[in-house]
């Protein structure tokens, strides 16, 4: 664990960059974190699923799967391919401040 | 007379109805097991059969002969549970009322949620093998295949005994060599994992076995369909793979029921409380197996752990104590690695798989992530041990909850 300075805030994350508590979230950092993972603008589609999977994991506690956004959240795993190029789950929990998704074995 | 109903009859439910049998003052509780299937398949025996070491009659059992005699049983399916009524319903329309409820009804495959899986080249170019239905049909196809392209893809995690893939092809690997067609054959893993397995050294450990095996592994591939026309996978971001034959590890659901029963997540599958294993919503409602939500393996040696935890707390329950015991999302795991050696893998919810001596620490005789024929008997040996202890609920010398002791960091 360390502590980074992102979007001019202090914040713990993990050895593979992940904010270490969700708490210290702000939307700056998820436009910084965004810009890490070479996504230069987040659009509204993009807040959209951001946004559903703060709140799931607040109410779950647990990041959500692919298949849940899409069930649940309503968000075509097409889509959030195009929106988070290259393991969206991994992506969007990062830039959603959440930890890494948890892989089930 | 106070009232247990267990649904399901697989490995979890015939356990715990063997144990709560033996625990429960009979005098005072009815036990009755509901399940529609009446046979009993021993799960871990699917593997074998694609390649002629065991056949159907070697996997399948009455499941009256493991139900105690104390414990009714009824074959029906189930229309619904009414878990705010402490009632279930069945198909003949008798409803069943509980004082407490046990369920176990598993998980199955849903291959019809990837589009054009199930289609013109399902049992033809397209197989699985986690039925023995399934597993009986790629026999009678591997058996005259001349060689191509055999591709294993997993749909989405979490599936049943999440090394069952790997083993696959570990065994598909030795299988076309006995038959000298090795040359002839590609073998791919394609995977939605990073890895070959999902715990860091145990997934360096088997890539290295893949590789050694010449085995292609195709990471973070998350399937949208199957184009049956062209033979070829397509995943979500556009990338495919194309293939002669296709074994597929579909998605892995929990029971209808459930779902009808508005008690499940996405996949069906009920919020469980991971380490007492009482349902999160209702307190006479318990989950064991693979029906659960819990973050650990889908496979009977979960199944068999749980199932002393939750005789435990079930007996301090029923008496209106506090849970006690946990679960700790302990697994043990044969690996099957073809020519006649296997691995072993031991691990839970925070420690992960590492090399080591099991069950006795320093002397084995297994060894944990390293391959050796002991190892490979010990797979074989373990279906005496599930038909004659392991479901019967007699204790067996493994410690419930994972040990540190024989493991190196």
């Amino acid at each position: 664990m360390q502590t980074k300075e992102i979007a001019g805030k202090q914040v713990q994350v993990d050895e593979d960059g992940f904010l270490v508590n969700p708490n210290d979230w702000t939307r700056e950092i998820a436009q910084a974190l965004a810009a890490e993972q070479g996504i230069d603008v987040l659009t509204e589609a993009h807040w959209r699923v951001i946004e559903f999977m703060r709140a799931d994991f607040a109410e779950k506690g647990a990041v959500p799967t692919i298949r849940r956004l899409s069930k649940v959240g309503g968000i075509e795993t097409k889509e959030l391919y195009e929106l988070f190029p290259n393991g969206p789950a991994k992506k969007a929990a990062r830039i959603a401040g959440l930890g890494k998704p948890q892989g089930c074995v | 007379m106070k009232k247990l109903l267990i649904l399901g009859g697989g490995t979890a439910g015939t356990i715990m109805a063997n144990k709560l049998s033996q625990h429960l003052n009979l005098d005072q509780w009815t036990i009755t097991l509901v399940d529609s299937d009446p046979v009993h398949y021993y799960q871990p025996g699917f593997l074998f059969i694609p390649f002629g070491i065991y056949g159907r009659n070697d996997i399948v059992k009455p499941k009256r002969d493991f139900i105690p005699s104390q414990v009714e049983l009824i074959l029906s399916e189930i229309q619904f549970i009414e878990p705010e009524r402490n009632r279930v319903k069945l198909a003949n329309n008798q409803v069943l009322q509980y004082d407490e409820l046990i369920i176990a009804t598993g998980s199955h495959l849903a291959p019809e949620e990837t589009e054009g899986l199930v289609g013109d080249g399902w049992n033809k170019t397209i197989f699985e093998f986690y039925t023995s239905k399934g597993a009986c049909n790629l026999q009678k196809f591997l058996k005259h295949w001349a060689g191509g392209r055999l591709v294993l893809n997993v749909v989405e995690m979490p599936i049943k005994c999440p090394v069952a893939p790997l083993e696959f092809l570990f065994l598909a690997d030795w299988w076309f060599t006995e038959q000298g067609i090795r040359d002839k054959v590609e073998l791919t893993f394609v995977t939605p994992l990073p890895g070959a397995f999902t715990k860091p050294k145990a997934s360096q450990i088997l890539a290295d076995f893949l590789s050694k095996k010449n085995i292609q592994l195709v990471p973070e591939f998350n399937i949208e369909k199957v184009d049956a026309d062209k033979s070829r996978i397509v995943s979500y971001d556009g990338k495919h793979v194309d293939y002669d034959v296709l074994v597929t590890v579909p998605t892995n659901m929990g029971s209808e029921v459930i779902g009808r029963s508005g008690m499940g997540d996405e996949l069906n599958f009920i919020p469980t409380d991971k380490h007492t294993l009482q349902s999160r919503k209702y307190e006479n409602v318990f989950v064991i197996g693979d029906a659960s939500d819990l973050p650990s393996s889908k496979a009977g040696s979960v199944a068999h752990f749980q199932a002393d935890i939750l005789t435990e707390n079930f007996l301090r329950h029923i008496e209106g104590l506090p849970m006690v015991e946990k679960f700790d999302g302990h697994a043990n795991c044969f690996i099957e690695s073809g020519f006649g050696k296997g691995l072993l893998i031991d691990f839970n919810y925070d420690i992960e798989p590492l090399p080591g001596k099991f069950p006795l620490p320093g002397i084995g005789p297994f060894s944990l992530l390293q391959e050796t024929q002991m190892n490979h008997w010990g797979k074989m040996m373990f279906r005496w041990v599930y038909w004659n202890l392991l479901l019967k609920g007699a204790a067996l010398p493994i410690e419930t909850q994972m040990t540190m002791a024989g493991k190196q960091r």
